[in-house]
């Protein structure tokens, strides 16, 4: 026998391809999950107009946010905090965060009006939501996506190392060839791409720094977290409530200050703290629609006597790094064009995360007899890259099939979604993969197919039309896909199963 | 894969190796990370909160390169060991440094 052997594979470049394949493999589920509905979330506020089409009426940041704090008044007691967010060019509605009477509520309001808005509906906040907490309570959704998303910077680099020839692998694709095929897309999609995947994975395990690394903060703030709180945004005013009533002074004068200060930028968050008390704050943020860097500044009013408290423009280049590197994440700032960059590297990464989960079993499908956990996770492939997207489509699709007004409506949708993928993922263990992988994706682009009918088809706005068009691309996409896989297994399926490929 | 590769992956030795990288990989990689944030935030010449930001952003680097070692290092105990250096070596400049004014 040769020299006992030390790395877990000879060579470094084969002990990457294994680290590379572990590494991908072991969350590849969750991380397919996160990709999947971060790609999504690059068009958050479009997909939420989708899901609202009765509310078209636009109007001005600051009459917005005015509509809306008019409402909350008389709608919300007891209240320590309104959380607002303006519409600009893409959403149209308000986004509200508020409690009442010790119940914390987000709601999205008319733009005119200010009332919550007809549809009662999540909107791509549940992508949003799902692309980082995983529906799972507090931390542990966040925790798993960091984990998740750290698993995934190995992978990506064990990656690169494992591989010989980058440029190559972006002009290489063999089709129908079985293992080559599916490897040749997987270098392929993560090559091209690979740039938008690294920073997209690094930014956002920052996003969730506080979280999955606060050892620096441990390290210099021991337990005193007021002062890290006052280091981090010296422009905060922090007032605890009175308890003597005293009515929130006119907004609009505030508003029209602050946005002399932003000068271009228009206003972005207004945040309403103990509103109907003596000691209410009113703190105006600029849009981050326009910078990449979130958060540039603030300046907060006297909620009583509406008399300015505190401007701060955020200047410091450790904190402006930090925010940079947060919004790149974001994509808030992201023009059209680059929106769009955005959502084909996400798409990019999705698939590659998916086109390396069945790589993994096609690789070992020759070995016979094939393992059992290879045989679980051949099947669990099928319920889990499918049940996601399916996921997602149910609930576009409950969001046009539940009537309105019924209670609590949008949470009947979040669940219509989880349902199905969980349908899903039980569907995909059941049936044998030569019939679950056409069955699901038929399934899926069907779905797909009747959303975009629902939409419906013909409504009017540049909005809607995109995404149904896409809903329609996909449902044709995938209908190939299912089709090809139906058609009956002449030479290269048995082929794959015992012969030796060369 | 040869059928001795084969015959080497079964045996204890090779899993022993490869339990013993994934620790240095995983927590060690963990562990020299959030030492090597706590050293930079008290290290850093700069303030205090930008301290903190930055030697995050910087911490989280060292987290993959440090797994990836951990399995291109000669031996699994080498691997270890080498965490342990690290993380010993950071942890002395941290208790060093002392807390922050």
């Amino acid at each position: 026998m040769s020299a006992p052997l030390t790395m877990v594979r000879d060579g470094v470049r084969q002990c990457m391809a294994w680290l590379h394949g572990w590494a991908g493999l072991l969350l590849g589920h969750i991380l397919f999950i996160m990709c999947l509905t971060g790609t999504l979330t690059v068009f958050k506020p479009e997909i939420s107009r989708w899901m609202r089409p009765e509310t078209v009426a636009t109007a001005s940041p600051s009459d917005a946010i005015l509509a809306a704090a008019h409402w909350l008044e008389r709608n919300t007691t007891g209240s320590t905090g309104w959380y607002l967010t303006a519409p600009d060019g893409r959403a149209n509605t308000v986004e509200a965060s508020y409690d009442s009477n010790g119940q914390y509520l987000a709601q999205a309001l008319d733009p005119l009006t200010g009332t919550p808005v007809l549809r009662e509906t999540l909107g791509g906040e549940l992508f949003y939501r799902l692309h980082f907490e995983l529906e799972l309570p507090y931390p542990w959704g966040r925790l798993l996506a960091s984990l998740a998303a750290m698993m995934m910077l190995v992978a990506l680099v064990t990656g690169i190392i494992a591989h010989k020839r980058i440029f190559k692998d972006i002009f290489t694709f063999r089709p129908s060839k079985g293992q080559r095929s599916w490897l040749d897309g997987h270098n392929a999609l993560g090559v091209l791409a690979l740039p938008f995947h690294i920073m997209i994975t690094f930014t956002g395990l920052l996003t969730l720094a506080s979280l999955n690394l606060p050892w620096a903060i441990v390290s210099a703030y021991g337990e005193d977290v007021a002062t890290l709180y006052a280091d981090l945004t010296p422009g905060s005013v922090t007032r605890a409530a009175t308890g003597q009533k005293m009515p929130l002074t006119r907004l609009a004068p505030m508003l029209a200050t602050a946005q002399r200060h932003f000068g271009d930028t228009p206003i972005g968050r207004v945040y309403i703290f103990n509103p109907g008390d003596k000691g209410a704050v009113v703190t105006v943020y600029p849009s981050d629609a326009d910078a990449i860097g979130y958060m540039p500044g603030e300046i907060s009013f006297d909620g009583v006597t509406g008399k300015t408290l505190k401007i701060w423009t955020e200047a410091r280049p450790g904190i402006r790094a930090y925010q940079t590197i947060y919004g790149l994440h974001m994509a808030r700032f992201a023009p059209s064009l680059t929106r769009w960059l955005y959502f084909l590297g996400g798409t990019m990464l999705t698939l590659a995360i998916a086109s390396g989960m069945v790589l993994w079993t096609v690789k070992r499908r020759e070995r016979v007899p094939q393992s059992v956990g290879n045989r679980i996770l051949e099947r669990l492939n099928v319920g889990v890259l499918t049940g996601a997207p399916l996921g997602a489509v149910a609930f576009l699709l409950a969001n046009r099939l539940l009537p309105l007004g019924i209670a609590a409506r949008a949470e009947a949708e979040v669940s219509v979604a989880l349902w199905t993928a969980g349908a899903a993922v039980l569907a995909g263990l059941i049936l044998p993969p030569t019939i679950g992988w056409p069955s699901l994706l038929g399934l899926l682009a069907i779905a797909c197919l009747s959303a975009a009918l629902l939409g419906p088809i013909w409504a009017g706005g540049l909005v809607m039309a995109t995404i149904n068009l896409m809903l329609l691309a996909t449902a044709s996409g995938l209908l190939a896909v299912a089709l090809r896989q139906r058609r009956p297994k002449h030479p290269p399926l048995p082929a794959r199963r015992r012969t030796v490929t060369a | 894969m040869t059928a001795g590769l084969k015959r080497r992956q079964a045996g204890w030795r090779y899993r022993a190796n490869v339990a013993l990288r994934v620790l240095a990989g995983t927590v060690g990689a963990y562990l020299v990370a959030a030492l090597m944030a706590a050293m930079l935030a008290r290290t850093l010449p700069m303030s205090r909160v930008e301290a903190v930001t930055n030697a995050t952003m910087i911490a989280y680097l060292v987290a993959p390169a440090t797994t990836i070692w951990a399995f291109l290092a000669r031996g699994p105990w080498r691997a270890l060991a080498g965490v342990a250096l690290a993380a010993g070596v950071l942890a002395l400049i941290i208790w060093l440094a002392g807390p922050p004014a």
